[in-house]
Protein backbone atom coordinates (compact mmCIF):
# COMPACT_ATOMS: atom_id res chain seq x y z
CA UNK A 1 0.00 0.00 0.00
CA UNK A 2 1.56 3.23 -0.70
CA UNK A 3 2.54 5.69 1.73
CA UNK A 4 1.57 9.45 1.75
CA UNK A 5 2.63 12.41 3.65
CA UNK A 6 0.39 15.20 3.99
CA UNK A 7 0.24 18.59 5.86
CA UNK A 8 -3.34 20.12 6.53
CA UNK A 9 -3.27 24.21 6.82
CA UNK A 10 -5.84 25.33 9.20
CA UNK A 11 -6.72 29.39 8.90
CA UNK A 12 -9.29 31.00 10.75
CA UNK A 13 -11.55 32.34 8.17
CA UNK A 14 -10.80 36.29 7.41
CA UNK A 15 -13.92 37.41 8.93
CA UNK A 16 -13.19 36.08 12.42
CA UNK A 17 -11.19 38.20 14.90
CA UNK A 18 -7.75 36.35 15.92
CA UNK A 19 -6.92 38.19 19.31
CA UNK A 20 -3.91 35.49 19.87
CA UNK A 21 -3.17 37.01 16.16
CA UNK A 22 -3.31 40.69 16.94
CA UNK A 23 -1.79 40.11 20.87
CA UNK A 24 1.26 38.81 18.61
CA UNK A 25 1.63 41.52 16.14
CA UNK A 26 1.67 44.08 19.16
CA UNK A 27 5.03 41.31 20.55
CA UNK A 28 6.31 42.16 17.40
CA UNK A 29 6.66 45.76 17.69
CA UNK A 30 7.97 45.83 21.22
CA UNK A 31 10.81 42.90 19.50
CA UNK A 32 11.76 45.92 17.15
CA UNK A 33 10.22 44.49 14.58
CA UNK A 34 8.27 47.21 12.68
CA UNK A 35 6.12 46.95 9.42
CA UNK A 36 4.03 43.83 10.64
CA UNK A 37 0.45 45.08 8.98
CA UNK A 38 -1.07 41.31 9.75
CA UNK A 39 -0.55 38.15 11.53
CA UNK A 40 -3.27 35.64 11.66
CA UNK A 41 -2.67 32.44 13.54
CA UNK A 42 -3.34 29.19 12.22
CA UNK A 43 -2.34 25.43 12.42
CA UNK A 44 -0.38 23.22 10.88
CA UNK A 45 -1.14 19.11 10.89
CA UNK A 46 1.31 16.68 9.57
CA UNK A 47 -0.25 13.29 8.77
CA UNK A 48 1.30 10.07 7.39
CA UNK A 49 -1.09 7.82 5.89
CA UNK A 50 -1.46 4.74 3.72
CA UNK A 51 -3.94 4.75 1.02
CA UNK A 52 -4.54 2.44 -2.08
CA UNK A 53 -3.77 5.47 -4.44
CA UNK A 54 -3.54 9.56 -4.25
CA UNK A 55 -6.84 9.62 -4.71
CA UNK A 56 -8.08 7.62 -1.74
CA UNK A 57 -5.45 9.02 0.51
CA UNK A 58 -7.07 12.71 -0.89
CA UNK A 59 -10.30 11.89 -0.02
CA UNK A 60 -9.84 10.44 3.30
CA UNK A 61 -7.92 13.93 4.24
CA UNK A 62 -10.93 15.78 3.13
CA UNK A 63 -13.61 14.11 5.07
CA UNK A 64 -10.73 14.29 8.14
CA UNK A 65 -9.95 17.74 7.60
CA UNK A 66 -14.11 18.87 6.76
CA UNK A 67 -15.28 17.03 10.43
CA UNK A 68 -12.04 17.12 12.65
CA UNK A 69 -9.28 19.40 11.99
CA UNK A 70 -11.17 22.39 11.45
CA UNK A 71 -14.64 23.77 12.23
CA UNK A 72 -16.25 25.44 8.64
CA UNK A 73 -18.40 27.80 10.57
CA UNK A 74 -14.76 29.45 11.52
CA UNK A 75 -12.35 27.94 9.64
CA UNK A 76 -10.64 27.15 6.33
CA UNK A 77 -7.61 24.50 5.65
CA UNK A 78 -5.72 23.87 2.56
CA UNK A 79 -4.05 20.48 1.87
CA UNK A 80 -0.84 19.20 0.78
CA UNK A 81 -0.09 15.99 -0.04
CA UNK A 82 2.99 13.58 -1.67
CA UNK A 83 3.90 10.33 -1.85
CA UNK A 84 6.91 9.54 0.23
CA UNK B 1 -37.67 11.45 36.41
CA UNK B 2 -34.02 12.14 35.91
CA UNK B 3 -31.09 13.90 34.67
CA UNK B 4 -27.97 12.55 33.48
CA UNK B 5 -24.79 14.17 33.57
CA UNK B 6 -22.15 13.35 31.19
CA UNK B 7 -18.53 12.82 32.56
CA UNK B 8 -15.87 13.51 29.70
CA UNK B 9 -12.32 13.47 30.78
CA UNK B 10 -11.89 16.57 31.88
CA UNK B 11 -15.26 17.98 32.68
CA UNK B 12 -14.95 19.54 36.15
CA UNK B 13 -18.44 21.30 36.46
CA UNK B 14 -20.07 17.66 36.52
CA UNK B 15 -20.31 17.36 40.35
CA UNK B 16 -20.98 21.01 40.79
CA UNK B 17 -24.40 20.40 38.76
CA UNK B 18 -25.43 17.32 40.36
CA UNK B 19 -25.37 19.48 43.46
CA UNK B 20 -27.26 21.99 42.02
CA UNK B 21 -30.01 19.44 40.54
CA UNK B 22 -29.62 16.86 43.40
CA UNK B 23 -28.67 19.01 46.49
CA UNK B 24 -30.37 21.63 46.24
CA UNK B 25 -33.17 21.14 44.05
CA UNK B 26 -34.15 17.51 44.64
CA UNK B 27 -34.52 16.19 41.15
CA UNK B 28 -33.07 12.42 40.87
CA UNK B 29 -29.25 12.78 39.00
CA UNK B 30 -26.70 10.30 37.74
CA UNK B 31 -23.59 10.43 35.92
CA UNK B 32 -23.22 9.32 32.78
CA UNK B 33 -19.42 8.35 31.48
CA UNK B 34 -18.82 9.42 28.21
CA UNK B 35 -18.68 5.69 26.99
CA UNK B 36 -21.96 4.81 28.19
CA UNK B 37 -24.89 4.67 25.24
CA UNK B 38 -27.56 4.05 27.32
CA UNK B 39 -29.62 7.25 27.88
CA UNK B 40 -32.91 5.36 28.83
CA UNK B 41 -34.80 6.22 31.80
CA UNK B 42 -33.48 9.58 31.43
CA UNK B 43 -35.80 12.49 30.57
CA UNK B 44 -33.09 15.64 30.52
CA UNK B 45 -29.02 15.76 29.87
CA UNK B 46 -26.64 18.18 30.91
CA UNK B 47 -23.55 18.34 29.09
CA UNK B 48 -21.23 20.17 31.91
CA UNK B 49 -18.49 23.10 31.85
CA UNK B 50 -14.67 21.95 32.03
CA UNK B 51 -11.89 20.82 29.20
CA UNK B 52 -13.54 18.16 27.86
CA UNK B 53 -10.34 15.97 26.44
CA UNK B 54 -7.76 18.88 27.46
CA UNK B 55 -9.79 21.21 24.84
CA UNK B 56 -7.79 19.62 22.01
CA UNK B 57 -7.40 20.82 18.44
CA UNK B 58 -10.78 22.89 19.68
CA UNK B 59 -12.89 23.52 22.45
CA UNK B 60 -15.44 20.20 22.19
CA UNK B 61 -14.18 19.22 18.97
CA UNK B 62 -12.65 15.81 20.18
CA UNK B 63 -15.94 15.19 22.52
CA UNK B 64 -18.46 15.14 19.95
CA UNK B 65 -16.76 12.15 18.60
CA UNK B 66 -17.71 10.55 22.20
CA UNK B 67 -20.09 7.30 22.07
CA UNK B 68 -22.51 9.47 24.48
CA UNK B 69 -23.16 11.52 22.13
CA UNK B 70 -24.30 9.47 19.56
CA UNK B 71 -27.13 8.38 21.61
CA UNK B 72 -27.56 12.00 22.45
CA UNK B 73 -28.42 12.94 19.00
CA UNK B 74 -31.27 10.27 18.85
CA UNK B 75 -32.43 11.65 22.34
CA UNK B 76 -32.51 14.99 20.70
CA UNK B 77 -34.61 13.82 17.59
CA UNK B 78 -36.94 11.91 20.18
CA UNK B 79 -37.59 15.23 21.76
CA UNK B 80 -35.74 15.31 25.48
CA UNK B 81 -34.50 17.58 26.75
CA UNK B 82 -30.33 19.00 26.71
CA UNK B 83 -28.43 21.51 28.47
CA UNK B 84 -24.72 22.46 27.54
CA UNK B 85 -23.29 24.41 29.82
CA UNK B 86 -19.96 26.63 29.05
CA UNK B 87 -17.85 23.59 27.30
CA UNK B 88 -21.22 22.10 27.41
CA UNK B 89 -22.31 24.36 24.81
CA UNK B 90 -19.18 24.47 22.99
CA UNK B 91 -19.23 20.53 22.33
CA UNK B 92 -23.14 21.07 20.98
CA UNK B 93 -21.89 23.72 18.41
CA UNK B 94 -19.34 21.06 17.07
CA UNK B 95 -21.85 18.70 17.05
CA UNK B 96 -24.06 20.27 15.24
CA UNK B 97 -26.89 20.54 17.47
CA UNK B 98 -26.86 24.29 17.81
CA UNK B 99 -25.04 26.63 15.07
CA UNK B 100 -22.12 29.03 15.33
CA UNK B 101 -18.99 28.72 17.58
CA UNK B 102 -17.35 29.81 20.46
CA UNK B 103 -13.70 31.49 20.08
CA UNK B 104 -11.52 33.33 22.27
CA UNK B 105 -12.29 36.19 24.08
CA UNK B 106 -11.99 39.25 22.09
CA UNK B 107 -9.45 40.81 24.73
CA UNK B 108 -7.32 36.99 25.36
CA UNK B 109 -8.57 36.99 29.19
CA UNK B 110 -9.69 34.00 31.13
CA UNK B 111 -13.03 35.90 32.50
CA UNK B 112 -14.06 34.97 36.05
CA UNK B 113 -17.01 37.08 37.50
CA UNK B 114 -21.02 37.57 37.82
CA UNK B 115 -22.32 38.76 34.63
CA UNK B 116 -25.80 40.63 33.75
CA UNK B 117 -28.07 38.56 31.39
CA UNK B 118 -31.18 39.74 29.59
CA UNK B 119 -33.42 37.06 28.65
CA UNK B 120 -34.12 37.72 25.13
CA UNK B 121 -36.53 34.79 24.73
CA UNK B 122 -38.89 33.73 27.07
CA UNK B 123 -40.97 31.07 24.57
CA UNK B 124 -39.10 27.87 25.93
CA UNK B 125 -39.24 26.04 28.97
CA UNK B 126 -35.34 27.05 29.86
CA UNK B 127 -36.31 30.62 30.33
CA UNK B 128 -40.01 31.06 30.38
CA UNK B 129 -40.70 31.58 34.20
CA UNK B 130 -38.20 35.02 33.82
CA UNK B 131 -39.97 36.28 30.94
CA UNK B 132 -38.79 38.14 27.75
CA UNK B 133 -36.92 41.35 29.17
CA UNK B 134 -35.98 40.25 32.26
CA UNK B 135 -31.92 40.61 34.14
CA UNK B 136 -30.59 38.46 36.11
CA UNK B 137 -26.93 37.80 36.93
CA UNK B 138 -24.74 34.47 36.33
CA UNK B 139 -21.74 33.58 36.88
CA UNK B 140 -19.07 33.18 33.94
CA UNK B 141 -15.89 31.16 33.96
CA UNK B 142 -14.21 30.97 30.17
CA UNK B 143 -11.40 31.69 27.95
CA UNK B 144 -13.12 30.81 24.57
CA UNK B 145 -16.95 31.90 24.61
CA UNK B 146 -16.88 34.72 22.29
CA UNK B 147 -19.99 33.58 19.89
CA UNK B 148 -19.38 33.87 16.15
CA UNK B 149 -21.68 32.96 13.54
CA UNK B 150 -22.35 34.27 9.99
CA UNK B 151 -24.81 36.87 9.30
CA UNK B 152 -27.11 34.30 7.75
CA UNK B 153 -27.41 32.24 11.07
CA UNK B 154 -27.59 35.24 13.23
CA UNK B 155 -30.87 35.75 11.20
CA UNK B 156 -32.06 32.61 11.17
CA UNK B 157 -31.63 32.29 15.40
CA UNK B 158 -33.59 35.70 15.32
CA UNK B 159 -36.14 34.48 13.18
CA UNK B 160 -36.73 31.20 14.96
CA UNK B 161 -36.68 33.29 17.98
CA UNK B 162 -33.76 31.18 19.26
CA UNK B 163 -31.54 33.36 21.13
CA UNK B 164 -32.18 32.95 24.73
CA UNK B 165 -30.25 35.18 26.90
CA UNK B 166 -27.96 37.82 26.33
CA UNK B 167 -24.90 39.65 27.98
CA UNK B 168 -25.88 43.37 29.07
CA UNK B 169 -22.26 44.13 28.85
CA UNK B 170 -20.35 42.07 26.95
CA UNK B 171 -17.33 40.58 28.24
CA UNK B 172 -15.99 38.38 25.52
CA UNK B 173 -17.25 40.04 21.86
CA UNK B 174 -19.60 37.76 21.02
CA UNK B 175 -22.04 38.64 18.06
CA UNK B 176 -25.13 40.40 18.76
CA UNK B 177 -23.83 39.93 22.84
CA UNK B 178 -25.18 36.16 22.51
CA UNK B 179 -24.54 34.36 25.83
CA UNK B 180 -27.06 31.16 24.79
CA UNK B 181 -29.43 29.91 22.69
CA UNK B 182 -31.63 27.22 21.73
CA UNK B 183 -32.38 25.23 18.61
CA UNK B 184 -35.66 26.07 16.73
CA UNK B 185 -38.07 23.63 19.10
CA UNK B 186 -36.92 24.87 22.09
CA UNK B 187 -35.47 21.57 23.57
CA UNK B 188 -31.79 22.42 23.55
CA UNK B 189 -30.17 25.35 25.23
CA UNK B 190 -26.94 25.67 25.38
CA UNK B 191 -25.28 29.29 27.24
CA UNK B 192 -21.68 30.09 28.46
CA UNK B 193 -23.27 31.50 31.89
CA UNK B 194 -22.87 28.67 34.87
CA UNK B 195 -26.36 28.09 36.40
CA UNK B 196 -25.59 25.30 38.44
CA UNK B 197 -23.33 28.00 40.23
CA UNK B 198 -26.21 30.17 41.02
CA UNK B 199 -28.39 27.61 43.13
CA UNK B 200 -26.93 27.32 46.91
CA UNK B 201 -28.13 30.09 48.74
CA UNK B 202 -24.91 29.50 50.84
CA UNK B 203 -22.09 29.99 47.54
CA UNK B 204 -23.96 32.61 45.64
CA UNK B 205 -27.93 34.03 44.24
CA UNK B 206 -30.09 31.55 42.81
CA UNK B 207 -30.77 33.01 39.70
CA UNK B 208 -29.53 30.09 37.90
CA UNK B 209 -32.12 27.46 39.38
CA UNK B 210 -35.27 27.94 37.10
CA UNK B 211 -32.87 27.24 34.22
CA UNK B 212 -32.19 23.81 35.67
CA UNK B 213 -35.60 23.34 37.00
CA UNK B 214 -36.69 23.39 33.25
CA UNK B 215 -34.88 20.31 32.80
CA UNK B 216 -37.66 18.18 34.28
CA UNK B 217 -40.50 20.62 33.68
Amino acid sequence: MPRYQARVLVHLRPSVLDPAGEAARAAASRLGVDGVERLRIGKAVELELEASDEAAARRSLELLSDRLLANPVIENWTLELTQS
Amino acid sequence: MSIGVVVFPGSNCDRDVRWATEGCLGMPTRYLWHEERDLSGLDAIVLPGGFSYGDYLRCGAIARFAPVLESLLSFVSAGGRVLGICNGFQVLTELGLLPGALTRNRDLHFICEDTPLSVVSGRTPWLSSCGGGRRFSLPIAHGEGRYQCSDDTLKQLQDDDAIALRYCSNPNGSVSDIAGITNASGSVLGLMPHPERACDPQTGGTAGRAILEALLS
